[in-house]
């Protein structure tokens, strides 16, 4: 740690540090920049000169100041004390830097990452004699009332224990246990380092077949994400990117959530910070925020550690997973992480790919969702890292660079659409443009623990959709008052289709999240519907005569009038719908 | 400060300048408005150089450093300069905006210095204009409403303290007017004119318009509560970088040091833009979309964000930047990125206005993301949140009648896409359309939302809960009979 190579500045232009002098900088090191020690990265190294990209602001920097190395890579500290925090893009608690600076953040703010003082209930698990090998278990402490968080032997380390502590309480630095690997002995706390850009190794890949429910119903039946898999959406502001991934942070099935601000509002950590204490988790009945880390690198931050924010947050949910838990990370926005690659790379004169961005843009992309997976780890949990990113298409164009590149690496594609959004059809998920690759592997666990008809009746609710997307067509030229009544009825359910089942409010207390067997339930009592009322058009009865009878309207309301905890109401309904269109089919007789 | 004062940055770094007041004659280099000095030794970043060419004084800033080579950025332009003609002096401090509450009712130029005669301001603060970051979790979340008066901003797209709410507008378009009304109108103080201010930034302006604000100000009484900063448009460019910032350091101390409300109009924030991108383009550097640079959304950033509320302070910051759209289209990059950073957009419309609709509010594009918890029970009243749902709704299928309509003619619409038909005029007409002068409760407007729904029959209201329709649709009122 005390390395003593140093070089000086020669050359600033905005986060891009040219130094010269010594030239023992290893690539990717991490580098104290300046009399007021401004940590950096180097990001090149060539013959004559080193170049380095600080993660503060870098005014007031002089020609002449010192650089100094670490002798090791930009990493981050895991341990307790993670859950239930804001970070930085470089792991520095803002909490923490409030209390240094105030309201604003100023440079040169050097602290732990994690709470040192504090005390943690750790409970030993193993002693010694014992032989451990990297990943296994060594306690565990209860980090939150949602978390129990395993200390694990860092990767790389085995050995026989020599010595262990007893339980108690301790502060993270406290040696817990000694290893003995031949003559080197390892001193083990509770807390670990690693290089955040280096994925953490585990056993091996297991297969993608347990969906996320995130109760949000197009994504769960239409479009569905499986646990650690890497989904993307994009879409032009105002589309409801963020809206989606705070929804998804709130009532996603995982164990552990991190949301990563990246270059994006403060206000949307701000708002997070106040909603998530009083939000209760529908599983454990614990508050979100106890399952929640929060990483904020927003738009007014330095630039360069908004690109090191998405490395600290899947590095973070890697350490997670390594613990078996399901871990599920929101990236909003990869765009401006994207465009931080650019800033950086013009600075450096590099030779630009498209729009400017870096010809590596595909290769960081595809290394990021890479990352994603559902693992069997080295302790004999599974776990799974779940990736979600916001992409910003600049001028809402899918065709641009950082989507079309984040489409090649990512099997969801939740594509929010301009046009719903200003007719406020929110969550503005198009369905004709929005695909899943993880439906066939998930309908299993569908029917199983859904409904054994779920995958069939997704499939008609998906065919009316597209039905109506044709006869909308036609519509445009002549009105739908000549269509023939059965293509009347499509487009009267598929409306219901639209507002009852697709359009979902997030604001509303019940709407906000939907069990998948309500899910299921809400299709069901659609397609009943859609097939009676069509018997009774067959019959000649036309659909405004249905219409009028209002059990579109009563469908439709569903979502509000029946809530998530008394599902046996469904039966009601039905009866109810059934009894109405009996009627109507009597008087017509 | 509540609490805290900014770090103000001294660039000595703990060490006495030696070279304080040395002076380096002659340039190596000029290219645009960017100039190049050898031979500097101990120049800071983004520090400040006085260039003296003949008898008088340009200020400059040095943007990047190479060994002795300093690229510097010359506010006033380079014209006249000769790579002879200059004498160069480092400041030793980054640029700076000297605070304290006698800004208010003054007029200063882009770069902060007071153009109005009436003499030096004398400082109880001197910030950086650069300001710093907010932390996040100092943020205090905007929630309280701000009556503006305005039907389509308080019932569709409503304005909250500390949120930054841009308008995009085109040529020709009356957001001036629009600007204008809202600072006349706005209720942005609880205790009413007590402790609100105005701070007017105007970026590459014509003279006339920043007069009109000037005159507007004056007959709405609220003169001596603003503060101007004016970078015309035969101004020198490079200032126009500044001319924003130096607004929003004014804006800091009088929320943040003076518990103030303050309202920001920044306008034209395309000319901003353009500025930046000629500068980038002097610099040589690789630009993204239109020519504009790669970091123009974190500089655009740097300043939407500088909006808002902190835990500790009364004060508040709230934006509304003015941005005229490039041929009107709203995915050009300034729209575009703007709109990436801001709390939501009112978009203003050529074809509206051309159908004599003031204020022309597009309202489908337009939104505002910090409405849902400001408005409601509690806050404005129970059933906005749906009727304002319902309106946009109602008024997008407007939009697709009215596009049949042209197809097979209004007669040949069904009887309730007639309907829409008549909502959709008697809702522009009526609800977006309003006098220059008349200032709607947020009562009025609502109601009038129910007065044009009305025009529809109950079941074609989806967005909005039986009760609320049997408490307030049903009611008949008088006025109602008007439609
Ligand atoms: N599911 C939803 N329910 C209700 N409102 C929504 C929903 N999704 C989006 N919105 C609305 O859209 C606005 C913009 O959403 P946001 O997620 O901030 O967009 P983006 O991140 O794409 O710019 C929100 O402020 C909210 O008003
Ligand atoms: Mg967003």
């Amino acid at each position: 740690m005390e390395n003593t190579s140093q070089g000086t500045i020669f050359g600033i232009n905005g986060p891009v540090i040219k130094v010269r002098g010594k030239h023992a900088f290893q690539m990717l090191e991490m580098v104290l920049v300046g009399h007021d020690r401004l940590i950096g990265e180097v990001i090149r190294v060539l013959e004559t000169e080193t170049i380095v990209q600080v993660y503060e602001n870098t005014t007031g920097l002089k020609p002449g100041e010192p650089v100094i190395s670490t002798g090791k890579p930009l990493t981050v500290k895991l341990g307790p004390g993670i859950i239930g925090n804001v970070f930085d893009g470089i792991e520095r608690p803002l909490a923490q830097v409030a209390k240094n600076t105030g309201i604003f953040i100023t440079r040169g703010n050097v602290m732990d990452n994690l709470d040192r003082e504090k005390l943690w209930d750790v409970r030993i698990l193993v002693k010694p004699g014992d032989y451990v090998t990297q990943g296994k278990v060594l306690a565990e402490v209860k980090e939150t009332e949602s978390v129990n968080h395993k200390i694990m032997v860092p990767p790389n380390v085995k050995g026989e224990i020599i010595e262990a502590a007893s339980d108690g309480l301790y502060n993270i630095d406290k040696i817990i246990v000694k290893v003995r690997d031949g003559k080197q002995v390892h001193n083990l706390t509770l807390v670990q380092e690693w290089p955040v850009r280096e994925p953490r190794p585990y056993y091996h890949r297991l297969p993608l077949d347990i969906p996320l429910i995130t109760g949000q119903r197009v994504i769960d039946t239409l479009f569905p994400m499986a646990k650690g898999g890497a989904a993307a959406i994009p879409g032009g502001f105002g589309t409801g990117k963020t809206l989606t991934q705070h929804q998804l942070a709130k009532w996603a099935n995982a164990d552990i959530i991190v949301y990563v601000g990246c270059g994006e509002r403060g206000n949307e950590i701000t708002e997070v910070l106040e909603d998530f204490p009083k939000l209760i988790d529908p599983r454990s009945g614990r508050p979100l925020m106890e399952r929640t880390v929060l990483i904020g690198n927003t738009s007014n931050m330095p630039v360069a550690a908004r690109e090191a924010s998405i490395y600290t947050g899947i590095t973070l949910a890697e350490y997670y997973r390594d613990m078996g838990y399901d871990v599920a990370i929101m990236a909003d926005s990869t765009s401006r992480w994207a465009e931080a690659l650019r800033e950086i790379s013009g600075r450096l004169e590099e030779m630009p790919a498209e729009e400017g961005f870096p010809a590596y843009l595909p290769s960081r992309l595809s290394e990021f969702y890479e990352r994603a997976g559902r693992v069997e780890t080295f302790n004999g949990t599974e776990g799974s890292v779940s990736i979600i990113g916001a992409v910003s298409p600049q001028g809402g164009d899918f065709s641009e660079p950082v989507t079309q590149n984040t489409k090649r690496f990512t099997r969801c594609f939740w594509a929010l659409d301009k046009a719903l959004a200003y007719t406020r059809h929110y969550p503005a998920i198009n369905w004709i443009n929005s695909y899943s690759e993880y439906n066939d592997d998930l309908s299993d666990w569908y029917s199983k623990n859904a409904h054994v008809e779920f995958t069939d009746k997704k499939k008609e609710i998906s065919r009316i959709l597209q039905e109506e997307g044709k006869l909308l067509d036609i519509v445009k030229l002549i009105g739908s008052d000549i269509l023939p009544d059965e293509q009347k009825l499509v487009l009267e359910t598929a409306k219901v289709i639209r507002q009852g089942f697709l359009q979902q409010n997030a604001y509303h207390e019940q709407d906000t999240y939907v069990p998948v067997k309500k899910q299921y339930l809400m299709m069901d009592s659609i397609l009943r519907l859609y097939e009676k009322a069509m018997m009774l058009v067959n019959l000649g009865i036309p659909v405004s005569v249905i219409r009028r009878s209002g059990v579109f309207d009563e469908v439709i309301r569903i979502k509000y009038n029946i809530s998530n905890d008394d599902l046996g109401a469904f039966d009601e309904l039905n009866r109810r719908l059934e009894k109405t269109l009996e009627e109507i089919e009597a008087e017509y007789k | 400060m509540c609490g805290v004062v900014p770090q103000v940055l001294v660039f000595t770094s703990g060490r006495i300048r030696k070279t304080m007041n040395v002076e380096y004659m002659g340039l190596k280099e000029i290219s645009g408005p960017l100039v190049v000095i050898d031979g500097v030794k101990d120049a800071s970043y983004e520090e400040m150089v006085e260039i003296t060419v003949g008898k008088n004084k340009r200020l400059g800033q040095i943007i990047k450093i190479d060994g002795e080579l300093c690229v510097v950025q010359v506010f006033e332009g380079t014209r006249g300069i000769s790579l002879e003609n200059t004498r160069s002096k480092l400041l030793g401090k980054p640029l700076k905006m000297p605070l304290s509450k006698e800004l208010l009712g003054r007029v200063m130029d882009g770069i902060g210095r007071p153009v109005d005669e009436l003499g030096e301001i004398y400082p109880e603060k001197s910030w950086d204009i650069n300001g710093e970051p907010i932390n996040p979790v100092m943020r205090e979340y905007p929630r309280n409403f701000i009556q503006t008066g305005i039907s389509s901003i308080d019932g569709l797209t409503t304005l909250i303290r500390g949120q930054k709410l841009p308008v995009f507008s085109g040529s020709g378009l009356p957001h001036n007017q629009l600007a204008v009304q809202i600072v006349r109108q706005a209720k942005i103080s609880d205790t009413e004119n007590e402790n609100f201010a105005v701070v007017f930034a105007a970026m590459g302006v014509k003279h006339d318009v920043a007069e009109y604000f000037r005159q507007s100000f004056q007959k709405s009484g609220v003169l001596d509560r603003v503060v101007m900063f004016l970078n015309l448009a035969n101004d020198p460019v490079v200032e126009r970088i500044v001319t924003p910032r130096c607004a929003l350091t004014a804006a800091e101390y009088l929320a943040y040091e003076k518990n103030m409300h303050v309202l920001v109009i920044m306008t034209d924030m395309t000319s901003y833009a353009e500025a930046l991108r000629e500068i980038s383009s002097s610099k040589g550097e690789i630009p993204s979309r239109k020519g504009y640079p790669g970091y123009l959304y974190s500089d655009l950033a740097s300043l939407y964000e500088r909006a808002g509320m902190v835990k500790g302070c009364k004060g508040s910051i709230t934006q509304i930047p003015i941005l005229t759209m490039p041929n009107d289209d709203i995915t050009h990059p300034i729209p575009d990125l703007t709109g990436y950073i801001t709390e939501g957009q009112i978009v203003l419309d050529k074809n509206l206005s051309q159908k004599g609709i003031y204020p022309p509010v597009s309202i489908l594009p337009s939104l505002s993301r910090l409405m849902k918890d400001g408005i409601g029970e509690g806050y404005t009243r129970a059933d906005h949140p749906q009727v304002a749902n319902q309106l946009f709704a109602s008024y997008a299928k407007v939009q697709e009648v009215r596009a049949l309509a042209s197809v097979i003619g209004e007669e040949e619409l069904s009887e309730i896409d007639k309907l829409y038909m008549k909502f959709g005029r008697k809702f522009e007409e009526n609800f977006i359309s309003q006098d220059f002068r008349e200032n709607r409760s947020i009562e009025e407007t609502l109601d009038l939302g129910w007065t044009l729904l009305r025009l529809l029959p109950k079941e074609e209201l989806d967005r909005i809960s039986p009760d609320t329709i049997a408490k307030y649709y049903d009611i008949s009122e008088s006025g109602a009979g008007d439609f």
